[in-house]
């Protein structure tokens, strides 16, 4: 028998799930008392190269309101040629092309090891990728280099099949018809006005007014030679492409004294979403948006151009200063579920040293699954590097990426969703399965995730709605099936099926079992994610607060400091670009970037992780610390000096040359397959950069406990903020009170 | 304070002012070399009003100075020889005399004496007054007295005359066919209004009035003809009456040593008086018509004569300005312009410069009073352009009350400390850098160092106080937008106009001919969405931008979009390249139109700039827009109450819009290629309200019209042109400009803005009476145009004209000019047709018209047979004219005439000058038949009847060319001409004859390249052979005859009025 540990580990490489708990609760009771629900991380499209897809289409449950898909755990009767639903229990006969199934000619999908499995489906004509670039003009010439540089590089990632189109925008928003030659044409909208994406299509030609389709349906795209005009396969256009990108300007209306860049970001997002779903609606798209500053004019706009306002800071959104974020907000919220309708994703690529309002814009990626990378400048690594790493291909040479993708829940009758929370969308599917108390998003049993990568997980929480007085036969099993339709990058559409099923307990008599079946690190992922979710839509402190109730027995030091919930030192936008990245990640890089990994180099031995703690750091130390968004190398003040002095270049101190190297081969790795690209910082004792680490590590020696002062126990952090071992104090205190 | 009042003694005749000529003013501004010099001119000039000295002596004053004396003299007078034109001192300005010259003087030149006084007496000679003696008006009186007495007596009179009938040799007794006894009388009949003193006698010939043909009609003078049968009078009597009247009959007159002198250039004359006695008692209709075919078409006055007289007299003197309320020449006459205090004709016209002093005067005599201000015309090359005038930080200096600019009807008072001003009488400090010492006569010393002092025309440097928003301009910048629906491409416009641009670009104006022009162009493709084009130096291949957000229309691109032609030379030739290729096999076919208009604004406004918007469009705009139309043609309308509707506007939208663009300065060219019913009473609105213009090409071929459209746009992109324009009328205290007419925009009653106004561009002002006018003083009007330069400098024009005032409506006849008249009805006319049913517009007119001749014959003719048509001399075309206005496109339209068409003329008559509007109206018919030398062969009579059928002839409209060829024509003449002898094998088709070597070819393609240098549009040729389908087109020139759409034949018209002026009378 596996250790859970072995059991956990084995779920999550097979069917990419990591329950909260691995054995269930059998009634609603004691289900609530657990306090941390029946929940799961789920990453759909878990890289499996052990994997092959089958080309069939699934078999479905005949039952009009369940459809699961056959599975292993379905009963099967080998003569009748029946199988039985495991989760509605409806007897369906096998389809004819099963005729010869037999004990020992089963399909794939009934073997245990396929649990997880993928199915290539046809469906309709197989429709090219489409990548829609939307250019910020209002850069600094060196920005705009940069990022010149960068689009043309990606030219040549993209599949020669894949269309691409360009927009750019400053005062103007142009949309570029790349198929033209001689002059480049584009078509110019003014940045202030708001269309609807009926006006946009007319404007760009896109339609015939006359030909426009009956009420309610979206009028289907027309000739193929009036949209091609600004979609081109990339092979056709590259040349093109490539000119017009490097003739691209910086927006030439001039900025006076005092003021900011007119930038229209707005209108050009709607423009590149009503584009797209006036040509390709329900076609995998990517929307990537380049921009340099905040929205300045038009709707959408984030800050008025008078440098004299500054945009928004925690402070005036907390009282209730900031004039366009409500706005704003729901202007972004209405075109990203309208870009989620139609399966489009939107990245934003933000590269400025003030904020770009990404808190108002985050929606765009946060509904559609689309990325969100900030930076200082498109002109550095970090830009370059994650910008590049979006066109990452996997071992098949496919495009780590999918679209159009929709998860579906299916449960057992003990149990029903209560949401999810990740990039996604509700698609408002109602069900038997549908779970009245919601968690995260829910009210459905479906959801849009348009923008998939290989780790995009998310998290689902489950409800537990057996009654006690009703207990579940011994030996019972919970199964969950999820269904994942998508388009692979290689445009084929695909269904992905996972179903697991977990033993239920009863509470009273085997709550040991239960307890050791718990997974803490899943439940932190999960329970921070509630957290984040909820501070995204609440006041910060009463977050803490709820958090604090819920927590207190969840040790969750480091959660309470970082960025994702506490806001102090972090400017919305930066909020916003973490809590984005918290809530898709796959449960190693979350729990990197709830407590950050720090790895201590130094001649006393082999590299070693240490305890983020100030007590770790000491002078003849090279520290390496990962937050997921920066990774840190810190040399010690000794090491520091060694360096300084020049040893490592003397052949007799080699070692020392080593001793430097390692962590930075080690970050070398980390920042290779880190999407996005963290920032990479390499300081040194009294840096001024060696506040990142020193902002992360437990306090635990401040200027207040200078007993500790002077030893060569570390460095002393000069900050108000409790210790682990103050919080632990508490903590047991808290614990131990009857209130808790 | 009128120039004549002044220096009374002033100048002497012959004396030459010191320093008047050598002074050379640098021209301040700087772009024209010439030196001041065509300014000297005897500064005297103005004292027209000088006491009469010598009467009549035949004196003539040395050529130099005398700009009365000398001009005059010349005119009027028969004396023939120049040298016989002596320049009579000029009789003393007021008339205080009355001068009974009615009766029998010499319309023509002669002057009008003062008619006052003995208007009635002179009866006897109603027609034209022999010779007042005096000259007109403006020379006052100097009446000899013998002739006054003279007149009365009536016919006797002639005593006077006899003598100047004498003098010239020829006596034209002959024509006067019947009576030979009158011949005495000096002829009144050619009106000698050139200023030449040469008169050929022979010119003089007497045609106008009724039929000079002796021969015919022996007895009873032509005019009567008709009658007689029926006639109540009695042959007898009506000879008797003519021979009153009509001695007219008897053409030249000698001059009569007395009037030489005296003789302003006018032409007035006195009346001339038609003898229609025909109808005299048929007052109805069937009488006339019945009775119109014995009236002989030559015995009515007619517009050759009197066009070749006053050519014939007045071109081969300057014609000098100096003389207050003296009529120039016509406009059909060649005569070279001396400004010597008051602006050139070329620059104002008026209709009367003689004006009445009295509003009740005004409104009995119904003669408007009204001026045609061409602000910045061309002048000759032998003319001095404006000097400018630079006063310094302060700007112009000005009257403080009335803001009238510095001219020379200020005076200087207290020794030069102080001047006071001629409009409003207000006294004003003079700044002390503009002091300057008096001399005995009360002048400046400076007088004739400063143009402002001592012109009629000059330019003022303006201060950045001139400027909009406190800023001194840009310079201007164009923008050519080209229509590429369908229809443009296909008819050969989009890639006729790319190409030309090409090199017309190269062509922008400029006021240094050695400079690069500072003009910056930008260029815009539209169809039902607008195309912006990058044109930036630095690219390598022009961008294309496209705007589809028409409802709501911005600039997409500043940078790039208005460029310097020789930075961008390679981008923008690339652009014009490609622009055709691009649109070539467009399937788009709607277009829009008002937010073209709305780009090329916001451009300007970008660019913080005035400029004009060339707008190439080829039809009606419908595509959904802001400005939008939909065809309202409809052609069940036309004739009714609601026809009006149909000149209106189709929405506000347009109106709205060109407030704006006058607001930034952005004057609209509209250049329309319609295949149908386009709306140019619509489109037009922007173009005519903001100074631009409008050309119409309907039905366009590249092939047949490519050289018109071709010629047109290039002198409309070259031509000099001013922008962000304010025109403002300041006049003497009793009148007020009351109405403007022409392509502007006014926001308030005074101001009168052009946001482009251009050399070819008129501004006619109508004046009224607010108050009494003094003979004294006379009227003044100082027109002054604030704009900028194409070069980006702000500047100031400023039109000085002085009129006379009089207190007898015998003056205001006499110093009329028939042309502006009409150039005014028509234009008064054509803007009525807005409000007015057309009917009523023409009714109007012809009742004004038989109002204007009533009074006449009420208060100035001698009594005579109501039977008479008495028509005062210089106005005696004015039915013939004014017929020619009633039947009209405009007022009068034929069956294929179209709704676009008439919209077109309307616009475009609003802002011609006298020049065009004449021959618009009364076409020039030249017969081709020697054309030897120099001279063009003496126009013909715009009447079928003149054509033969061995002939071929050519007609110009201004708008239209003709050549006719008779059917008969000479097998040399078609060789010649056409490179083939025979009739049939000419082709219709062609626009331009064939360049065939020898004198005839060449000389007949001279002339035509010179009527088209003339007129401010390129008339296409279009070759009629007679009896073919094309003739009727030509047919509908000829504007003597009766007209296919109903409109009268002179003669009937004449006729018509003449029983109106009856019923007036009676």
């Amino acid at each position: 028998m596996a250790t859970y540990q072995e059991f956990i580990q084995q779920n999550e490489d097979r069917d990419g799930v990591r329950f909260s708990w691995n054995l269930w609760p059998s009634s609603r009771l004691e289900a609530t008392r657990l306090v941390v629900p029946v929940s799961c991380l789920f990453t759909p499209l878990k890289e499996r190269p052990d994997l092959p897809p089958v080309q069939y289409e699934p078999v479905l449950c005949s039952r009009a309101n369940c459809k699961a898909v056959l599975n292993p755990l379905c009963q099967v009767d080998f003569r009748a040629k029946i199988w039985a639903c495991n989760f509605c229990f409806q007897r369906n006969p096998f389809p004819p092309s099963y005729a010869g199934i037999s004990d020992v000619n089963q399909p794939a999908e009934l073997m245990p090891q396929f649990s997880t499995i993928e199915y290539i489906v046809q469906r309709g004509p197989p429709t090219p990728l489409i990548f829609l670039y939307v250019v910020d003009t209002c850069l600094e010439e060196e920005d705009l280099q940069a990022l010149r540089e960068s689009l043309q590089m990606s030219l040549s990632l993209l599949p020669p099949n894949a269309l691409v189109g360009l927009i750019t925008f400053g005062r103007m928003v142009q949309v570029h018809e790349l198929s033209c030659e001689g002059i480049a044409k584009s078509y110019v909208f003014r940045g202030t006005k708001e269309l609807s994406a009926k006006q946009i299509q007319e404007m760009l030609g896109l339609m015939k007014p006359a030909a426009s389709g009956p009420q309610g349906r979206p009028v289907a795209p027309q000739d193929p030679s009036a949209t091609c005009r600004f979609l081109q396969p990339v092979h056709k256009v590259d040349m093109n492409l490539t000119d017009l990108l490097g003739e691209l300007q910086r927006d030439p209306w001039p900025v006076p004294q005092g003021k900011r860049p007119l930038r229209s970001t707005g209108i050009a997002m709607s423009i590149a979403v009503g584009l797209l779903e006036g040509t390709y609606p329900n076609t995998g798209a990517r929307v990537m948006l380049f921009t340099g500053g905040p929205p300045t004019q038009g709707p959408g706009m984030v800050v008025g151009d008078e440098l004299k306002t500054p945009i928004r800071s925690w402070h005036d959104i907390t009282k209730d200063n900031a004039r366009h974020l409500k706005k704003a907000t729901k202007y972004y919220e209405a075109l990203a579920s309208r870009a989620a309708v139609n399966g489009h994703s939107i990245d934003i690529y933000a590269c400025a040293l003030d904020q770009t309002g990404l808190l108002e814009m985050k929606c765009l990626s946060n509904l559609t699954g689309g990325h969100i990378s900030m930076g200082d400048s498109f002109n550095t690594s970090l830009f370059k590097q994650t910008f590049q790493r979006v066109f990452s291909k996997d071992y098949n040479g496919d495009f780590r990426m999918a679209f159009g993708g929709t998860l579906e829940v299916k449960t057992s009758r003990e149990l029903k969703v209560s949401g999810a929370i990740g990039p996604c969308v509700s698609l408002n599917a109602k069900g038997p399965c549908v779970s009245e108390n919601e968690l995260g998003v829910g009210g459905t049993t479906q959801w849009k995730i348009c923008g998939l990568s290989p780790s995009t997980t998310l998290a689902l929480y489950f409800e537990v709605v057996n009654q006690h007085n009703a207990p579940i036969p011994q030996g019972g099993r919970g199964a969950i099936q999820f269904v994942t339709q998508y388009q692979h990058s290689n445009t084929q559409k695909r269904i992905r099926v996972t179903t697991i099923a977990r033993n239920w307990a009863d509470a009273q008599s085997q709550i040991q079992h239960i307890e050791s079946s718990f997974d803490q690190e899943a439940s932190a992922v999960i329970m921070a994610r509630l957290g984040v979710f909820r501070a995204e839509s609440e006041d910060g402190p009463d977050v803490l607060r709820w958090l604090d109730r819920q927590l207190i027995r969840l040790f969750m030091f480091h959660l309470r400091r970082s960025p994702f919930l506490q806001v102090f030192n972090n400017s919305p936008d930066e909020c916003s670009y973490y809590r984005h990245h918290f809530v898709r990640q796959d449960l190693t890089q979350s729990l990197i970037m709830i407590q950050p990994i720090l790895y201590s180099y130094s001649f006393h031995g082999p590299p070693e992780p240490v305890l983020l703690d100030s007590g770790s750091i000491l002078p003849d130390r090279i520290l390496l610390m990962d937050t997921f968004f920066q990774l840190v190398i810190y040399h010690g003040e000794t090491i520091a000096q060694w360096r300084k002095a020049g040893y490592q270049e003397q052949p007799e101190y080699e070692n020392f040359k080593h001793l430097l190297v390692a962590p930075l081969d080690d970050a070398q790795e980390i920042l290779q397959n880190r999407f996005p690209m963290p920032r990479y910082i390499d300081t040194e004792h009294g840096g001024s950069q060696a506040r990142f680490l020193l902002s992360k590590v437990n306090p635990s020696q401040t200027h207040n406990n200078l007993y500790a002062w002077g030893q060569e126990t570390g460095a002393p952090i000069l900050t108000d903020d409790v210790s682990l071992q103050v919080f632990m104090d508490h903590l047991k205190k808290l614990a131990v009170s009857s209130a808790a | 304070m009128n120039v004549n009042q002044q220096t009374p003694m002033a100048s002497p005749y012959g004396q030459p002012q010191p320093g008047y000529g050598q002074p050379s003013y640098a021209t301040l501004g700087g772009g024209y070399p010439d030196p001041y010099g065509p300014y000297n001119g005897p500064s005297t000039a103005y004292q027209p009003g000088a006491p009469p000295q010598a009467p009549r002596p035949s004196s003539q004053p040395l050529i130099s100075n005398t700009y009365l004396a000398a001009a005059p003299p010349s005119y009027t007078q028969a004396p023939p020889p120049v040298s016989a034109a002596p320049s009579q001192p000029p009789p003393p300005s007021e008339p205080a005399a009355p001068q009974p010259y009615y009766g029998g003087h010499p319309a023509l030149q002669q002057q009008q004496p003062f008619p006052s006084s003995a208007p009635l007496q002179s009866q006897p000679f109603p027609l034209s007054a022999p010779y007042s003696g005096p000259p007109p008006s403006s020379q006052p009186q100097t009446p000899p007295v013998s002739q006054q007495q003279s007149f009365p007596p009536g016919p006797p009179s002639q005593q006077p005359f006899p003598n100047s009938a004498s003098l010239p040799g020829p006596p034209p007794v002959s024509y006067a066919d019947p009576h030979p006894t009158q011949q005495p009388f000096p002829p009144r009949g050619p009106p000698p209004t050139s200023q030449t003193g040469s008169f050929p006698p022979t010119s003089s010939p007497p045609a106008q009035y009724l039929g000079p043909q002796p021969p015919s009609q022996p007895g009873p003078p032509p005019y009567l003809s008709g009658p007689p049968p029926r006639g109540p009078m009695p042959p007898s009597s009506m000879s008797q009456q003519q021979a009153n009247h009509l001695p007219p009959g008897s053409m030249q007159q000698p001059p009569q040593p007395g009037m030489q002198g005296g003789y302003p250039p006018q032409q007035n004359g006195e009346c001339t008086w038609l003898p229609t006695s025909l109808l005299s008692q048929a007052s109805e209709l069937p009488a006339v018509q019945k009775s119109r075919h014995r009236i002989d078409p030559d015995a009515i006055p007619s517009p050759i004569q009197v066009i070749e007289d006053d050519r014939a007299n007045k071109s081969s003197e300057p014609f000098t300005t100096g003389v207050r309320g003296q009529a120039p020449p016509l406009v059909t006459t060649t005569f070279q312009v001396k400004d010597q205090g008051n602006a050139s004709p070329r620059f104002i016209r008026c209709t009367a410069y003689n004006m009445p002093c009295t509003a009740d005067m005004a409104k009995q005599s119904q003669v408007p009073l009204a001026a045609v201000i061409k602000p910045l015309a061309t002048l000759p090359p032998d003319e001095c352009p404006p000097y400018m005038v630079d006063h310094g930080e302060g700007g112009p200096i000005r009257c403080n009350r009335c803001k009238a600019y510095m001219c020379p009807y200020m005076q200087f008072i207290e020794g030069g400390r102080r001047f006071q001003c001629g409009f409003c009488s207000c006294v004003t400090e003079v700044p002390p850098h503009y002091f300057q010492h008096l001399d005995h006569t009360g002048k400046r010393v400076d007088c004739y160092d400063r143009p402002e002092l001592s012109l009629g025309s000059y330019e003022f440097v303006a201060t950045v106080d001139y400027c909009k928003n406190n800023k001194l301009p840009q310079p201007p910048s164009f923008v050519f937008f080209i229509d590429v629906s369908y229809n443009a491409v296909k008819s050969g416009m989009v890639n006729i106009v790319c190409q030309e641009l090409k090199t017309l670009l190269d062509y922008l104006p400029r006021e240094n001919p050695e400079v690069d022009s500072a003009v910056r162009v930008g260029f815009v493709t539209y169809n039902k969405v607008l195309h912006f084009y990058n044109v930036k130096s630095s690219l390598a291949q022009p961008q294309m931008m496209v705007v589809s957000d028409v409802s709501d229309m911005f600039l997409p691109l500043l940078d790039g979009f208005l460029v310097n032609v020789n930075d961008s030379r390679m981008v923008i030739e690339s652009l014009l390249d490609q622009i055709p290729e691009m649109f070539a096999d467009t399937r788009e076919t709607e277009t829009v139109f008002g937010p073209v208009i709305q780009a090329g604004l916001e451009a300007l406004k970008a660019a913080d700039c005035a400029g004009k918007l060339f707008v190439f469009h080829s039809s009606l705009p419908i595509a959904e827009a802001p400005g939008k139309l939909k065809n309202r043609e409809d052609k069940k309308l036309v004739g009714t109450d609601k026809e009006k509707a149909l000149f209106q506007p189709q929405s506000g939208f347009y109106s709205n819009l060109s407030k704006e663009c006058v607001a930034q300065g952005c004057c609209v060219d509209l250049f329309l290629f319609p295949n149908q019913y386009i709306d140019v009473a619509t489109l037009a609105v922007v173009p005519v309200s903001t100074g631009g213009s409008v050309y119409k090409y309907t039905y366009f071929q590249a092939e047949t019209d490519r050289e018109r459209f071709l010629n047109d746009l290039r002198r409309d992109v070259q031509k000099p042109m001013g922008f962000d324009a304010v025109m403002r009328v300041r006049t003497s205290t009793g009148i007020r400009a009351t109405d403007f007419f022409g392509s502007f925009f006014m926001s308030n009653t005074t101001d009168v803005e052009l946001a482009g106004l251009d050399c070819d561009k008129t501004v006619t002002v109508e004046f009224r009476h607010d108050d009494k006018l003094s003979e004294e003083t006379g009227a003044l009007m100082q027109c002054a145009v604030l704009y900028t330069s194409c070069s980006g400098q702000r500047r100031l024009r400023v039109h000085n004209m002085a009129v006379n005032c009089c207190s007898q409506l015998a003056d205001l006849y006499r110093n009329c000019e028939t042309d502006t008249i009409i150039s005014f009805f028509s234009k008064y006319a054509y803007r009525s047709i807005l409000n007015t049913p057309t009917k009523t517009v023409r009714d109007t007119l012809v009742n004004q018209c038989a109002q204007i001749l009533a009074c006449y014959r009420k208060n100035c003719a001698s009594p005579s047979s109501a039977g008479q048509l008495i028509l005062p001399e210089c106005m005696k075309l004015l039915p013939v004219y004014l017929n020619c206005v009633l039947k009209s496109d405009v007022l009068l339209p034929g069956a294929d005439v179209s709704l676009d068409d008439r919209a077109y003329l309307r616009q475009l008559v609003s802002c011609m000058d006298v020049s065009e509007s004449h021959v618009f109206f009364y076409p020039r018919l030249l017969p081709l038949v020697k054309l030897d030398g120099g001279s063009l062969p003496m126009a013909v009579r715009n009447s079928e009847e003149r054509l033969s059928k061995g002939g071929v002839y050519i007609l110009e409209t201004g708008l239209h060319l003709f050549l006719w060829v008779g059917a008969n024509a000479q097998q040399e003449l078609l060789s010649n001409i056409f490179g083939t002898p025979t009739f049939s094998q000419i082709d219709p088709n062609m626009t331009n004859l064939p360049d065939l070597d020898n004198p005839f070819s060449k000389r007949l393609r001279e002339i035509i390249d010179s009527f088209r240098s003339q007129r401010s549009r390129y008339m296409k040729l279009m070759v009629v052979k007679q009896e073919d389908k094309t003739e009727l087109i030509f047919k509908h020139f000829l504007c003597e005859d009766k007209s296919a759409s109903g409109g009268a034949s002179y003669v009937d018209f004449l006729c018509h009025m003449h029983k109106e002026i009856r019923q007036l009378l009676s």
